[in-house]
Order: structure tokens, then sequence, then C-alpha cells
């Protein structure tokens, strides 16, 4: 057995094996911790797939942004309090047999289908994947590139949208309520009993024009 | 059945068994909402291994494009779950998923 193939087994039993922690710790921050493992290594096979910018990528991005990110909200939200509730308990049966059903038939599927027992060819242009990658993705593949992009900003408004706490302190203007404004909500009409004049009233209030009521 | 050596069929089983994995750690988790996305974030991965797997197969760098734009999705994704968890929290008060049955018939 050549070096690569014992890297793959390790690498490929440790991924194993931290998945397996991920969906099945107890702590959600062990699940976190154990997915950072599972990046770690799928970077290494990565790697040794002769992909060598994604594999930094996944570091750089998983490891370093999005990792942190549900650690900062596992450390937020109060999850002591659900770890109370039982787990695997009436679940575990039925989603096994699924998984097992899953399993039986994608391996049966990669067994009988992949005519090849040709290993994978050495990579020779291993040194330039990264000045290729970026050929390809900003030329060939600009257009998908820059739907991505545009992805990545609407994420990132609706997150923002989405937590956005508004405050009771904060004076703003609100223009859709000043718009959605009706008459009604400025100007009221009072109904009043029309004056009567008596007798010995002074001369000039006679003069005088009658209160206007507001348009009645 | 495949050799020893690692060929595409070793790196698809791997795939295959990490997506199953996480399918089933989707299905049978009822406690945390967060490691349902946790999960998800494994099968994306795993369907990340098959598009590099491939483009090193056939020698072809389009798939580990692909696999750029998936990572970058998967970003979103986690992003706007993580601030829908952070609602479900602020309204519940808990991310159980067992909690969540407001929908059941």
């Amino acid at each position: 057995m050549s070096f690569s193939a014992f890297l793959f087994y390790v690498l490929a039993a440790i991924l194993l094996v931290s998945a397996v922690r991920v969906v099945s710790a107890r702590q959600p921050v062990h699940a976190a911790l154990s997915l950072v493992l599972a990046f770690f290594t799928m970077a290494a096979l990565w790697i040794t797939l002769g992909a060598e910018f994604l594999g930094l990528a996944l570091v750089v991005i998983y490891v370093g942004a999005v990792m942190v990110l549900f650690l900062f909200v596992l450390m937020m939200l109060d999850v002591r309090q659900t770890d109370q509730t039982p787990r695997w308990k009436r679940h575990l049966m039925p989603s096994l047999l699924v998984g097992a059903v899953m399993l039986a038939e994608i391996v049966l599927l990669i067994v009988k289908g992949v005519k090849t027992k040709a290993a994978l060819p050495e990579n020779a242009t291993s040194m330039e994947n990264t000045r290729e990658l970026g050929k390809l993705l900003f030329e060939d593949y600009l257009y998908p590139l820059e739907l991505v992009a545009v992805l990545l900003l609407v994420g990132m408004i609706a997150a923002i949208v989405l937590t956005y706490r508004q405050s009771r302190f904060v004076k703003r203007q609100e223009p859709a309520e000043q718009i959605a404004v009706n008459r009604d909500d400025r100007l009221r009409v009072v109904s009043m009993p029309a004056e009567t004049e008596t007798e010995d009233a002074p001369v000039h209030s006679l003069e005088r024009s009658p209160e206007k009521t507001g348009g009645h | 059945m495949p050799g020893l050596e690692p060929t595409l069929t070793h790196y698809l089983l791997l795939a295959a068994a990490l997506l199953v994995i996480s399918v089933v750690g989707i299905i049978a988790n009822r406690r945390n909402v967060l490691v349902l996305l946790m999960a998800v974030e494994l099968v994306l991965l795993s369907a990340n291994l098959n598009f590099v797997a491939f483009s090193a197969y056939f020698d072809d760098l389009s798939g580990q494009v692909m696999t750029m734009f998936v990572l970058a999705t998967a970003a979103v994704e986690s992003a706007v779950g993580l601030a829908l968890l952070i609602l479900l929290f602020r309204r519940r008060g808990n991310v159980a998923v067992q909690t969540l049955d407001v929908m059941k018939g």
C-alpha cells in the first residue's frame, strides 16, 4: 500500500468518525468542534486530490468564518436547557433504516455503475491549480460568479433584516406611515350647535361672521 | 469490489457514507436546530467531495469551480439559517426540534 493510499484511509476514517460525532454529540459545542475537524480533514483530502486552492479556501471560509458564526450563535443561545429533552428515543430506528436503505442503494449504484478500476490520474498541472482555476472562474464562469456574488449580497441583507430589532429609543422617520396617513388622522371635524342670537346682544356681535365650525 | 488503492470508487463511497451519516443525523435529531444545520453542511460537503473527485478523475477543473459555487451557497444558507434560528430562539425560548409542531395537522 502506497503512502497516498494510507493517507486516504486515515483521512477517511477521521472524516467519518468526526461526522458521526457531529450528529451524535450531546453538547452542541462538541458537535461544532467535530465539524471543524471534519472540514479540516476534507480540506486535506482535497489537497491530496490536487485541489489545493479549494482546500485552503475551505479552511479559510469554513473553519475561519462559518464555524465561528456557528459558535457565536451557539454561545448566544442558552443551549443548556434544550439538553434535558430525550434524544435518540423514537426516531433512531426509522432513521437508521432509511440510512441503511440509502447507503445500500448508493453503494450498489457506485460499485456496479462505475466501470473504471483505474487509479486517479496524477495531476500534472497541480502547481498551476490556482492559476487555472482563476482563469476558468473569471473567463468561462464569469456570469455564474456574478450571480453567486449577488446571492451572497442577498443572504447578507436577509440575515440583517431577519435579526434586526427596532429600538424604542431611536427617533426616526417612518415614510410608510407618513404616506399612509388619512385626512381623518390629521383633521377632526367637530359638529357644534349653531349660536342663537339673543335680544340684548351687543351690535358688534351681529356683524361678526358666524363661528366657523369647520365646513358644516 | 474495489481494490486497496484509492480510485474514484473509493472517493464516491466515502462521500456516500458521509451523506448517509448526515441524513441519519437530520432525521434522528430531535433536540437542536443548530445541529441540524451542521448536518446540512455535512451533506453539502459530501456533494463537494464528489465534485472534486470527478474533477480530479476527468482532469477538468470545472468541477472545482462548481465546488466554489456550492461553498458560497452553503455559506449563505448557514447565515440565513442561523438568523432564522436566532428569531426562533427569541420567539420560543428554545431551539428544540420536537417543539416545532405548530404546522402538524
